[in-house]
């Protein structure tokens, strides 16, 4: 039996919605004087709101200056910057979207997310305005896309590989990291054979354990397949079902820690990165997010850490697998300018992925910075492993429930994850995806 | 829909719990009649009366309005259309929601799940709370602290309590499987909480823990309205303990037991926080419920239309629910009372 509640979670939902209406009809943040609809040539005076989330220490800092300097470089252009903690930018961006008052530059994670917002006409194309920076970004701008037409500029891009426990390795006689799926299950049996679980996944939480069946699908997949079928849905191609029956080989090898399914991915020591960070398993599947999160883990229970041990290693080659095996599975943030924004706003966005203000954002650490002038200032090792493997990348493919959209996407985590729990086949996960796809068009 | 539940409970519970101090139909005397208000009163008191209530009921009217009415209509309205929760409502689905909602797998396993808790907490948590509140009925020693420690589950808020008892159900480490392991037994390898077949039962132990003390104590209210007199008459006629119980205890409690089994099949269809906490509807669905299959419709699926759907028809749901067991099991309770004021009449 349940606590009785006032209010059932329907309800809460719908409340949420209204109110979310209401406060942000009232307008507590109006996007400038003189700043409508496409208008304010250079040099006219404009005030321009910016959001982020770089809302403590040094990023913040860093980003107020960059605001004042961009204001002294072009007079009459005043920048109102709004640093937000993460999860309350985004609630507050989901108002502002839904009462179409918008902060001129803000934050996109592209993919279905963002092709949502061009369809509602919330964002601006800045194919033309910013040509030259997108020309400079090359591959990573393609997530950020919409009918070929750009419209977010991409200033953090990580990717996701395996983090290891290099100690673990050396104990149970790995020499070097996988570079394929037969090495890659020798390690495993290796591992097993120490009486080391090998590989922690957060299947509790859905993504961890869907960004597995993303990898072995960019690896069974051309490139050509997958980028069609975030345009026409279409999931017919055989490889994606060679994608779960990969998926299912791995399984079958029994590699996860005890409890996966219900093991949560980045809070608490028995969570999969805490796993990792407390020394219980050797691998984690993971974003570049992963070393700050477990420095986060270990800092909250008071113990040292993996510290000098972490090490990382690229997603391995799939045998007979049509795609190509230095592509990457990424994704990360972009600037966006809205649609009413006015031209000095685009400039500004622009200035924000320029050689200089990147290369203070990399020896800040405040991501993983996508103007290669700027990659060699990233300092930790394992990170600049990392972007190697990304900058070495023919093609980087944003996170599947990010470019098909939260519709498709979740529907498509939840089969995965059915798949891991042994109650589906990797023709349901096909099946379903494609169901919810179709529910879209 | 779930005020609607309790306003009616605000009718239904007072006679619930006086009902134990009103002897069973016949030892009807009890109450005088004077306090009846059953007499005619003349027209002005009539009107000014009107008055007064409505000044009194207005402001809680306007915020029951704004607050709860204009919200579900919100949520009938969102219903109809393919909304993803920001821009216009543009894409007028008509009942198309509510066909995909019906229509859907993973919908029609959350109920499922709904209705199994609804069973699953009455059939254990009567019983159980019934023999724990006839023991501790008795004059012994500890009582006040054995009552305090049976009731501090509830107490504690339903997240916490989630947070607890998921970090005990951890494979291997967690305190569930250390005691196994001492007692030479295993968990299963993917943990209770991990494993398809062991989630929806280890989630109504954890439910079980956490409300049983609610129906204890509530319990235990009943029967300290049970007169002395009655155990004193049976025993006097050589009634076993047993007996006794049976014919005069589980008789005389029979309001507070329905009123206290309408909470918890009312709350049991709107689980929500302790599945959040512990599985998130998960491994696989096996512990979801309707109020999860719509949190994840809307808030991560941004299928607000769908959600909204799948709300409207939890609401009735609960509604029809509510409804048929006021009509025809709370509908007994009723009958007493018309009974006695028939008696009192005359």
């Amino acid at each position: 039996m349940a606590r009785m509640r006032r209010a059932g979670a329907g309800i809460a939902l719908a409340t949420t919605i209204a109110l979310l209406a209401a406060c942000s009809s009232g307008g507590d943040t109006p996007s400038g004087d003189g700043t409508t609809a496409g208008g304010g040539n250079k040099g006219e005076a404009v005030t321009l709101q910016w959001w982020h989330n770089s809302n403590t220490g040094d990023g913040k800092v860093y980003y107020d200056k960059v605001a004042d300097d961009f204001e002294a470089a072009n007079p009459g252009v005043t920048i109102e910057v709004n640093a937000m903690q993460h999860e309350d930018m985004v609630d507050k961006l989901a108002a502002a979207m839904q009462s179409g008052d918008m902060p001129d530059i803000y934050m996109e994670r592209g993919g279905g997310e963002l092709a949502d917002h061009v369809a509602a006409g919330l964002t601006k194309d800045l194919s033309e305005g910013a040509a030259d920076t997108i020309a400079k970004l090359g591959g990573t701008v393609s997530g950020f896309q919409v009918d070929g037409k750009t419209y977010a500029l991409p200033f953090s891009i990580g990717v996701v590989g395996f983090w290891y426990n290099k100690a673990l390795f050396a104990e149970a006689g790995i020499d070097n990291p996988p570079t394929t799926w037969d090495e890659m299950y020798d390690a495993i049996d290796k591992l097993k054979a120490k009486g080391i679980a090998p590989i922690s996944v957060g299947a509790g939480d859905g993504w961890p354990a869907a960004h597995y069946w993303y990898y072995f699908a960019l690896r069974q997949c051309k490139q050509d397949v997958l980028v069609d079928a975030v345009g026409s849905l279409d999931f017919s191609d055989p490889c994606f079902v060679r994608a779960g029956e990969s998926l299912q080989e791995l399984l079958d090898a029994q590699p996860f820690n005890d409890g996966f399914l219900s093991t949560v991915a980045q809070k608490g020591a028995t969570s999969a990165s805490g796993l990792l960070a407390t020394g219980k398993v050797a691998i984690e599947l993971q974003g570049h997010w992963e070393p700050g999160v477990m420095q986060g883990i270990t800092d909250e229970i008071g113990e040292a850490g993996i510290g000098e041990n972490l090490a990382w290693f690229a997603f391995p080659a799939v045998t007979g697998g049509e795609g190509d095996p230095a592509a990457q599975l990424g994704g990360g943030d972009a600037w966006a300018v809205s649609e009413k924004a006015p031209d000095a706003a685009v400039d500004f966005a622009a200035y924000l992925l320029s050689d200089e203000i990147q290369k203070g954002f990399a020896e800040l650490d405040m991501g993983l910075p996508t103007n290669s002038s700027a990659s060699k200032y990233v300092s930790d090792a394992a990170l600049a492993s990392l972007l190697e493997v990304r900058d070495a990348s023919p093609f980087v493919q944003l996170y599947f429930d990010t470019a098909f959209g939260p519709a498709i996407g979740d529907a498509m985590n939840a089969k995965i994850v059915d798949l891991f729990a042994g109650k589906a086949s990797p023709q349901d996960i096909v099946d379903a995806t494609q169901a919810a796809a179709d529910l879209e068009k | 829909m779930a005020d609607e539940a309790t306003a009616r409970l605000g009718v239904t519970a007072s006679p619930a719990t006086s009902t134990p101090t009103v002897p069973v139909a016949g030892r009807a005397s009890a109450r005088p009649a004077a306090g009846r208000p059953g007499g005619r009163r003349g027209n002005g008191a009539s009107i000014r009366k009107g008055l007064e209530i409505t000044l009194f009921v207005a402001p809680a009217l306007a915020l029951l309005t704004l607050f709860v009415a204009v919200p579900i209509a919100r949520a009938v309205q969102i219903s109809f259309f393919k909304w993803k929760g920001y821009g216009d409502f543009e894409k007028f689905v008509g009942l198309d929601n509510y066909r995909r909602v019906l229509e859907n797998t993973e919908f029609i396993e959350a109920f499922q799940h709904n209705m199994i808790i609804v069973v699953a907490s009455i059939a254990i948590q009567l019983p159980l709370g019934l023999a724990i509140a006839l023991l501790l009925n008795r004059k012994m020693r500890f009582q006040g602290t054995i009552r305090t420690l049976i009731f501090v589950p509830y107490v504690i808020s339903e997240v916490i309590a989630g947070v607890i008892w998921y970090q005990m159900f951890v494979p291997n480490e967690g305190l569930i499987d250390t005691v196994l392991d001492k007692v030479g037994l295993s968990g299963p390898q993917q943990g209770f909480l991990g494993t398809l077949e062991t989630a929806l039962p280890a989630l109504v132990v954890v439910l079980t823990w956490k409300y049983l003390g609610l129906a204890v104590i509530l319990f235990l209210a009943g029967l300290q309205g049970v007169p002395e007199e009655l155990y004193e008459a049976a025993q006097l006629d050589g009634a076993s303990w047993w007996q006794i119980q049976r014919r005069i205890t589980v008789p005389m409690l029979g309001p507070t037991l329905r009123t206290w089994a309408f909470l918890s099949m009312i709350g049991s269809l709107q689980l929500f926080d302790m599945v959040w906490v512990l599985t998130r509807g998960g491994p696989a669905n096996a512990t979801s419920t309707m109020a999860t299959f719509l949190v994840q419709q809307g808030m991560q699926r941004s299928n607000f239309g769908i959600a909204a759907a799948a709300s409207v028809i939890l609401f009735v749901v609960a509604l029809v629910m509510a409804l048929t067991y006021q009509r025809f099991i709370m509908n007994r309770d009723n009958t007493v009372t018309v009974v006695r004021r028939k008696k009192v009449r005359r």
